[in-house]
């Protein structure tokens, strides 16, 4: 009895020290965002005098209204939306009509094999970001909307996960709509699709972020930044913060723009706004962490 | 190129081999396939040309490696200097300093980065309240799905000399740290902060293993007298030890892979030295200062032990652990 007894109290001493751990580790996570949560909400001279923590001093949303009134921002962030909602849905259609001809192993293929090995060899292996770019601009896709959309339209990886999927789906399925006289597109949108959510909303969903995310992209192909993404927008304006905070501290240019607002205050409204859609997603995407995981053992 | 680990779904794991019917070399004519099956041909279309376009046509390009390229002539009409590029880079100083932050970086990413999964997905097993495991995993996953333009931004802000960690450490009498400006400091701010944004949803993997252990090995060892520790050592962690394997394995293809991104948000000028990534190399010489031949001929070495490197770590992967993509 006492043995046991002792035991109890050991375990429960690890239980805190593990509790405490784990709540120091997710304040780690949380502590940088609630600093810039804080900068984006307060008042100008707590922030320029750089006082402010966790908590708004002065509380005020007078950065996000600077913010909202800002035209290139407002441009940016329509282009993300746009970016997402049509290069998803491109690349979604793409892979899913891709994945059904490599996925359907019982069907005698000519040139199947090849295929795939090529689309591993692709994936694999590029020329690198010279090439890339020069080849990008022979093909006329610089500077226009379409080569944040078009390039990365068949994600490897991502058609590989699809291929698996279909390949567990049972035979019966789809064997008496063939029988029914249903051709293969038929048998793709009417059967497979239907039944492949998990797999279709764990690569839409990371697809999404992915594009949302996307900044290099729009930073190098597109010249004109009244074309950019939100994220490349936002990219410019941390590096030239990052500048000056190694130089000196002068006020950046759209700082000098708006009266009483300093530049940190408004990169934290931006940085803030940027993140809003992922927050939004963000317990779909918990839903298919596993799925995405686990996609490989519907096969059986 | 990029960080794709951020954009991409998980790997499947635990999957069996590919189950490949073994049709027999079948007789069915050519012919015979296209007429009754030519949809299948169609719907590949697409994927072709994506293929062709955007993944093929580009390799042309590695013949820039090979001459003193100008774009105004074409490569056909630019001088050829052979390996000529890759001597002057490797010559360079340059050289040494980029290949060994490169690697020094990934590393160093790889071993914490991992270490760390595997520690807190073993701690957060040990955790029996469900809502606290759920918060925990809720708050130190997200950091994952942001852009290292976000994530970097934030740094910029909560890492500054002025910022909360430099305030706290001279308040306790330290010196304030130069996390983005001080050259021997830089690679463990990436090292760190990469490992702080990833850790969480690293995790994800181990705890599935986890969930995967037979309950009854639990139930059984406890009757048997073993304690926390003794049920970890013994069947926690072979538990989940092929899962280990598998990731260092795949962790081994991203040898060369110091996180481009990211460094190219944080890095500035007085940090070049151990900051200096291949990629943003290849990036600043090749693309802003336009010396495309020196650009594709450091890519193109990148492109090409990066390829073996990922070739190992599958070969090894489907050795060790089965493992097949395909």
């Amino acid at each position: 009895m006492a043995m046991v007894e002792e035991r109890g109290v050991a375990d429960r001493i690890i239980d805190v020290i593990l509790y405490t751990v784990l709540a120091l580790l997710a304040l780690a996570c949380l502590l940088p965002f609630l600093n810039v949560i804080a900068i984006s909400l307060s008042g100008f001279t707590a922030v320029s005098s750089k006082s402010v923590w966790f908590w708004p001093i002065s509380f005020n949303v007078d950065n996000y209204g600077y913010i909202l009134a800002d035209d290139v921002f407002i441009r940016s962030f329509g282009i993300s939306v746009m970016r997402v909602l049509v290069g998803v849905s491109l690349s979604l259609l793409v892979m899913v009509v891709t994945a059904y001809p490599l996925s359907r192993d019982n069907i005698y293929m000519p040139g199947r094999t090849v295929f795939k090995a090529l689309m591993l060899f692709g994936m694999m292996f590029g020329g690198g970001l010279i090439p890339y770019f020069l080849s990008l601009s022979n093909l006329g896709l610089l500077n226009k909307f379409a080569v944040l959309v078009i390039p990365n339209a068949l994600n490897i990886f991502n058609t590989i996960l699809i291929i698996n999927f279909f390949r567990g789906i049972p035979p019966e399925l789809y064997e008496s709509a063939v029988l029914d006289g249903a051709n293969h597109l038929q048998v793709l949108f009417r059967i497979f699709l239907p039944i492949s959510t998990p797999v279709l909303a764990t690569v839409t969903l990371f697809s999404s972020v992915g594009h949302w995310n996307s900044w290099f992209d729009g930073l190098i192909y597109l010249k004109d930044s009244s074309q950019w993404p939100l994220q490349s927008y936002l990219y410019t304006r941390v590096t030239t913060r990052m500048l000056q905070w190694n130089v000196s501290g002068s006020a950046d240019r759209a700082g000098a723009t708006f009266q009483q607002a300093t530049p940190e205050g408004l990169q934290a409204a931006m940085i803030i706004i940027a993140t809003i859609p992922i927050i939004l997603v963000y317990p779909a995407l918990q839903r298919y962490f596993v799925t995405g995981l686990t996609l490989g053992a519907v096969k059986q | 190129m990029g960080d794709s680990a951020t954009i991409t779904a998980p790997q499947a794991l635990d999957k069996p081999a590919a189950p490949t019917k073994p049709y027999k070399e079948p007789r069915i004519p050519f012919s015979r396939v296209i007429k009754q099956h030519w949809l299948l041909y169609v719907m590949l279309l697409p994927a072709v040309v994506l293929l062709a376009l955007f993944h093929y046509y580009p390799l042309w390009g590695i013949g820039i490696a090979f001459v003193n390229f100008s774009p105004a002539k074409g490569l056909l009409d630019s001088p050829w200097v052979g390996l000529g590029n890759f001597q002057r880079f490797f010559g360079s100083r340059n050289a040494i300093n980029i290949l060994r932050n490169t690697i020094v970086i990934a590393v160093g990413k790889i071993v914490l980065g991992q270490a760390s999964a595997v520690v807190f997905a073993l701690v957060l097993n040990e955790v029996r309240s469900r809502v606290f495991k759920r918060g925990v995993q809720t708050i130190t996953t997200l950091p994952n799905f942001l852009s290292w333009v976000i994530i970097g931004g934030i740094m910029v802000t909560f890492l500054s000399t002025t910022g909360p960690i430099n305030t706290t450490l001279q308040a306790i009498g330290a010196k304030a740290i130069r996390f983005l400006g001080d050259a021997s400091v830089f690679p463990w701010t990436l090292i760190v902060s990469e490992t702080w944004k990833g850790f969480g949803f690293g995790a994800i993997i181990y705890l599935a293993a986890l969930t995967s252990i037979n309950p009854e090995l639990y139930e059984a060892a406890t009757v048997d007298g073993a304690n926390r520790w003794q049920r970890l050592v013994n069947i926690t962690i072979p538990g989940i030890a092929p899962i280990i394997a598998l990731m260092a394995c795949l962790n081994l293809g991203s040898i060369l892979n110091a996180g481009f991104e990211q460094v190219l948000v944080l890095y500035n000028p007085v940090v070049y030295k151990t900051g200096d990534i291949i990629d943003t190399f290849v990036y600043r010489v090749g693309l802003i200062e336009t010396d495309y031949s020196i650009g594709t001929a450091v890519g193109l070495f990148r492109s090409f032990i990066g390829f073996f490197l990922i070739m190992l770590s599958y070969w090894l992967a489907d050795r060790f652990a089965n493992y097949r993509i395909f």
